[in-house]
C-alpha cells in the first residue's frame, strides 16, 4: 500500500526543484564529456570525407 | 546531537538535503588537495596526453576522490556525530540519510573509474578503484578504528593521486611517480598526529584510537619528529635521482627545514598550550608545504621544458 500524500512546504518545494535541476546538470555534463571524449578519441579522421 | 540511528534509516525518504549537501560529501576540501597532485603528476610525466582528455582525467580522479570521502561519511556517519570537527556533516546533521550518501558513493565511484579507463587506460583506472577500495575499505573500515597506525597505513590512499595522473600519461608505474607517492605517504603521520595533538579530546570521545590517545603525548610528538625527518629527506630524492634540478632541490631544503624546526618545537614544548599551538601550527603549515613543494616540482620541470635551466 503507497504511503499517504504529505503536503509539501513551499521551502521542501523550492529544494527539490533545485536538486532535481543540479541532477539535470549533471547527467547533461556526463553526456557532454562522453560526447567530446568520443570525438577526441576518434580524432581528425572523423571529419574526413571517404570516397565511396 | 544527532546521531544515526541504522534502524530507521532508509525507511523514510530524503532528510531535507540539498545540492550542498550533496557537495560537502564529496569533501571538497581533501579533493582539492587530490585533484592538485593529481595535476602535477599528470603535467611531470613524459610523454603527451591530449588536453580535454587531461581534463576529463582529472576531473575522474576528483569525482572518484569525492566517492571515496562519500563512502567515508556513510560509514563514519556514527562517530562524525561525536566529534566538534565533523558534526554538522550531512548524515550526523540529519540532512541526509546514509542510504542516500552510500548511492553517491558507488555511483561516483563507478562513473570515474569506469570513465577514466576509457578516456586514458586501465593501469589508471585500476589505481583508482584501488585507491578509492584503500580509503574506503582498508582504511574507514578497519584501519581507522582499531590501530593507532591507522593514517600511517590509511595515507596510501591519499598518496595514490599523483600517481594515478602519471599513469594517465604513460599507463604505467615508474620509480619517479612512486617517489610523489612516498612524499605525500611520509607527510601524512606527521600532519595527521599534528591534528590530533590539539584536537585529542575529540578523537577520545569518538572512540578513535589515534596515537596521541593510544601512546601518549611524548610517543606522538617523537614520532612526529622522526617521520619529519624521514619526509624531509626524501623530499630532496627527485633531486638525486634527476627527476628535478636545483629549483626544487632549494625550495625542498628550505621549506623542509622549516617543517623539521616546526616539528622540533612540537617535540621541545612542555606546557600544553605551548605545545598545542604550535601543533595547530604545524598541522597548518604541514599543508602549505605540500602544495609548495609540488608546485616547485612543476616549477623545476617547466624550466627544463623552456629551457630556461
Amino acid at each position: 500500500m503507497s504511503a499517504p500524500l504529505v503536503p509539501q512546504s513551499e521551502d521542501d518545494k523550492r529544494r527539490r526543484r533545485r536538486n532535481s535541476v543540479a541532477l539535470g546538470l549533471v547527467l547533461a555534463a556526463l553526456v557532454a564529456i562522453f560526447y567530446v571524449l568520443t570525438i577526441v578519441k576518434m580524432g581528425p579522421q572523423l571529419f574526413t570525407t571517404r570516397d565511396l | 546531537m544527532a546521531f544515526v540511528d541504522d534502524s530507521k534509516d532508509d525507511i523514510v525518504g530524503t532528510g531535507g538535503a540539498r545540492v550542498e549537501d550533496y557537495f560537502a560529501l564529496l569533501k571538497p576540501g581533501v579533493m582539492s588537495l587530490v585533484v592538485f597532485t593529481a595535476v602535477i603528476g599528470l603535467m611531470l610525466a613524459p610523454g603527451a596526453i591530449d588536453p580535454v582528455v587531461a581534463v576529463i582525467a582529472v576531473l575522474c580522479i576528483a569525482v572518484g576522490a569525492g566517492g571515496s570521502g562519500a563512502l567515508n561519511m556513510w560509514y563514519d556517519a556514527d562517530i562524525d556525530g561525536i566529534m566538534s570537527r565533523t558534526r554538522n556533516r550531512p548524515i550526523p546533521s540529519g540532512r541526509m540519510t546514509r542510504g542516500e550518501a552510500l548511492a553517491v558513493g558507488l555511483i561516483c565511484s563507478g562513473f570515474s573509474v569506469a570513465t577514466l579507463g576509457l578516456a586514458t587506460n586501465w593501469v589508471a583506472a585500476g589505481l583508482l578503484a584501488f585507491t578509492i577500495f584503500f580509503y574506503a575499505v582498508i582504511y574507514t573500515m578497519w584501519l581507522k578504528r582499531s590501530t593507532p597506525q591507522n593514517i600511517v597505513i590509511g595515507g596510501a590512499a591519499g598518496a595514490f593521486p599523483p600517481m594515478i595522473g602519471w599513469a594517465a600519461v604513460t599507463g604505467d608505474i615508474t620509480i619517479a611517480s612512486a617517489v610523489l607517492f612516498l612524499i605525500i605517504f611520509l607527510w601524512t603521520p606527521p600532519h595527521f598526529w599534528a591534528l590530533a595533538l590539539y584536537k585529542q579530546g575529540d578523537y577520545a570521545a569518538a572512540g578513535i584510537p589515534m596515537l596521541p590517545n593510544v601512546k601518549g603525548e611524548p610517543a606522538t610528538k617523537l614520532q612526529i619528529l622522526l617521520y619529519s625527518i624521514v619526509l624531509v629527506g626524501s623530499s630532496l630524492i627527485p633531486v638525486a635521482i634527476g627527476m628535478s634540478g636545483w629549483i626544487y632541490g632549494v625550495v625542498a631544503a628550505a621549506t623542509g627545514a622549516s617543517f623539521l624546526y616546526l616539528a622540533w618545537g612540537v617535540y621541545r614544548a612542555r606546557d600544553q598550550l605551548t605545545m598545542r599551538k604550535i601543533a595547530r601550527h604545524l598541522f597548518l603549515y604541514s599543508l602549505s608545504y605540500l602544495f609548495v613543494i609540488f608546485l616547485a616540482l612543476f616549477a623545476d620541470h617547466s624550466a627544463h621544458l623552456l629551457g630556461w635551466l
